[in-house]
């Protein structure tokens, strides 16, 4: 009888599950949180040799952009969103529409991707931040398929049901520079570079203020507020930056995969950030990385064996909020600081 | 009256397009409450919720091809439904209580994962086609034109349902523990009533009713493994347009939406999905908390 009663206390409070972050850190770990850009690079600059085909790298990598982009705002701020699809869709067909309907070359392309996604996440922040809690989960949801129907009408510019096509970006040239993409290895390097960035910028605003100010309103809104942070306010950064970086992780999938299927807007795909992130790790620096590859290796490991791999993933993902709510790389993490690294 | 038009329709028109929305309306109406009684009573969100509507259709049109019989059908698909959601708080969301409470909301989103990838596996890839039965089927005169029977049906049963829910929280025993429950789960604790077994009972009566509102919106539009999903949005617009926890607030958006969505339909059919989410984000900007909200949690 008493069991129920203490769980009753804890969800009323709404204290997040033991988070990675909490607890004493060893020496190792510290050390490696020092350089967790360099680290996270250097895995990502070998990627390619240990991915089954390279082609699956760059959707690792880019898969991974996205869930970095996503935990943000789920794994540092708190706020579960199930709308992501919309970022990721609005940088994919922002970039592409930009290739196609206007020539722009493809960096211009990503940066007009990037900003058609923090526009959509403003308009859709504005409204959802409104809303508290559990229901952040549900406005966004709906939010992003208003969006969703709202690209899919609009059939002259998004191609509609049958998606963008023709986003043929075959090689790159910059100043003193041109690239081939269709050598899978350059196209990874290429697109790796801007990850790297995009990696850099994020661990710099964790360290920030404002990323340390997120992580007390993901564990005391109420606190945060009393300190005298504009806690809304935040949240919305937040939410903006969050899009934007899934933004630039859709804007390079349009490049990487030449087509923008309407799909990527769909509410599947918001489903998906939520699932790399928790199988990875939230909350964790390294964890989307891990999320996105496990995610990306069950998906292509599952698809040759069965047309109904969802079955599987969605029973993996249940097993995996029931058992290793920490993730992959969170129980890594969790294990090495109890054995005092 | 025929003669009378607004924006260029004949009011009739109108009046038979009012009739539609609330038709339409009783189908978020049963989905809404559902969500909402889970919601206020144990702080879950269900995510799965689309997916037991879309069980519940599939396993009512499957029955309807073994006994041809809607009643049966009508029956069978939310008590189904509602044994599935017994066996599902029971052995993967009761663990959660306790942790976070984004993790019961993981979780059931990962089952519907499951849910409509076993349809899939079932009933194949493409859905089912499905229509009234036929003691349902055809028109009848109600004053301001021809209306299909079936959608009428669909009123006065949903209108049945939520009456007798009603009478059963309102006046019932159980229905007190119901609401108490709501309120404050540690008092009704301490009073010896195993609340456990109330969120159980509750949890199954919310995926009872997704499952009833299933194959009623069958005879509409036919069954798929997919038609869970939209549902399952339009179903959270009804709960933030009405207030989280309300059931009152259920009914009345709901009903709202249902109307919203079929005049819409009348005046710019491109714009009929957009238009739920323009009223939500009216909502969110005028009243953040909804209709009814904060009017006392299952008020």
């Amino acid at each position: 009888m008493s069991a129920p009663l203490t769980r009753i206390a804890a969800a009323e409070d709404g204290v997040p599950a033991a988070r990675p972050g909490s607890g004493r850190t060893g020496r190792w770990l510290r050390r490696a949180g020092r350089h967790r850009v360099a680290l996270t690079l250097a895995f990502l600059l070998i990627l390619p040799w240990i991915a089954p085909y390279q082609a699956l790298a760059v959707t690792i990598l880019v898969l991974g952009l996205y869930a970095l982009g996503f935990n943000l705002l789920f794994g540092y701020t708190g706020l579960l969103s199930f709308g992501h699809a919309a970022f990721l869709g609005g940088g994919a067909y922002g970039c592409g529409i930009a290739i196609v309907r206007y020539g722009l070359h493809p960096v211009l392309a990503l940066v007009a991707g990037t900003l058609l996604a923090t526009l959509i996440a403003a308009a859709m922040g504005v409204l959802a931040i409104r809303t508290r809690g559990i229901y952040f989960a549900m406005t966004t949801l709906a939010l992003s398929m208003c969006v969703y129907y709202g690209f899919y009408q609009a059939e002259s510019f998004t191609g509609g049901e049958n998606g963008l096509r023709g986003i043929n970006v075959p090689s790159l040239t910059l100043p003193g520079l041109r690239l081939s993409l269709l050598d899978p290895i350059v196209k990874y390097y290429a697109v790796l570079a801007v990850v790297g960035l995009a990696v850099w910028l994020f661990s710099r605003l964790l360290s920030s203020p404002f990323g340390a100010a997120l992580e007390a309103i993901r564990e005391n809104e109420s606190r945060a507020q009393a300190c005298g942070y504009d806690v809304r306010r935040m949240k919305l950064v937040a939410f903006v930056l969050s899009g934007a970086l899934c933004g630039l992780a859709g804007a390079l999938q349009a490049i990487h995969l030449s087509i923008v299927p309407i799909e990527t807007m769909h509410y599947s795909t918001s489903g998906q950030a939520v699932m790399m992130a928790l199988l990875g790790g939230m909350g964790t620096f390294f964890g989307p990385f891990v999320g996105a590859a496990t995610f990306a290796l069950l998906q292509d490991g599952l698809a040759t064996l069965t047309s109904h791999w969802q079955l599987f993933v969605g029973a993996i993902f249940i097993a995996f909020v029931l058992f290793l709510p920490l993730g992959i790389w969170g129980e890594v993490l969790a294990r090495l600081r109890r054995a005092g690294w | 009256m025929s003669g009378i038009t607004i924006g260029g329709f004949p009011l009739d028109l109108i009046g038979l397009q009012l009739v539609t929305g609330i038709a339409l309306g009783a189908i978020y109406v049963l989905v809404g409450i559902g969500l909402s009684l889970i919601f206020g009573l144990m702080n879950v969100v269900n995510f799965a919720h689309g997916a037991f509507f879309m069980v519940g259709a599939y396993v009512g049109v499957f029955l309807y091809g073994y006994t041809g019989s809607f009643w049966v059908s009508l029956v069978a698909a939310p008590l189904a439904m509602g044994l599935l959601g017994l066996a599902v708080e029971r052995v993967l969301v009761r663990p959660l209580y306790g942790r976070g409470i984004d993790d019961p909301l993981l979780l059931t989103f990962g089952l519907s994962y499951v849910m409509v990838e076993s349809v899939r596996i079932a009933f194949g890839l493409t859905g089912l086609p499905f229509g009234a039965p036929p003691e349902l089927r055809g028109a009848v005169d109600i004053g301001i034109g021809y209306f299909p029977l079936y959608r009428l049906f669909l009123i006065a049963f949903s209108l049945a349902v939520v009456g007798a829910l009603w009478l059963f929280i309102e006046r019932t025993p159980f229905g007190l523990v119901i609401r108490a429950g709501a309120r404050d789960p540690q008092i009704v604790q301490v009073l010896g009533i195993e609340i456990a077994k109330v969120w159980l009972a509750v949890f199954a009566l919310g995926c009872a009713l997704a499952g009833l509102a299933g194959i009623l919106a069958a005879p509409l539009q036919g069954v798929t493994p997919e038609m869970g999903i939209p549902v399952l949005a339009e179903a959270f617009v009804v709960t933030v347009v009405g207030g989280m926890g309300s059931l009152a607030g259920a009914v009345l958006a709901g009903l709202i939406v249902g109307i919203v969505v079929a005049m819409t339909s009348l005046v710019a059919p491109d714009m009929t999905k957009m238009a739920i989410f323009a009223l939500m984000a009216l909502v969110l900007l005028v009243r953040p908390r909804g209709l009814l909200g904060r009017a006392g949690a299952l008020g």
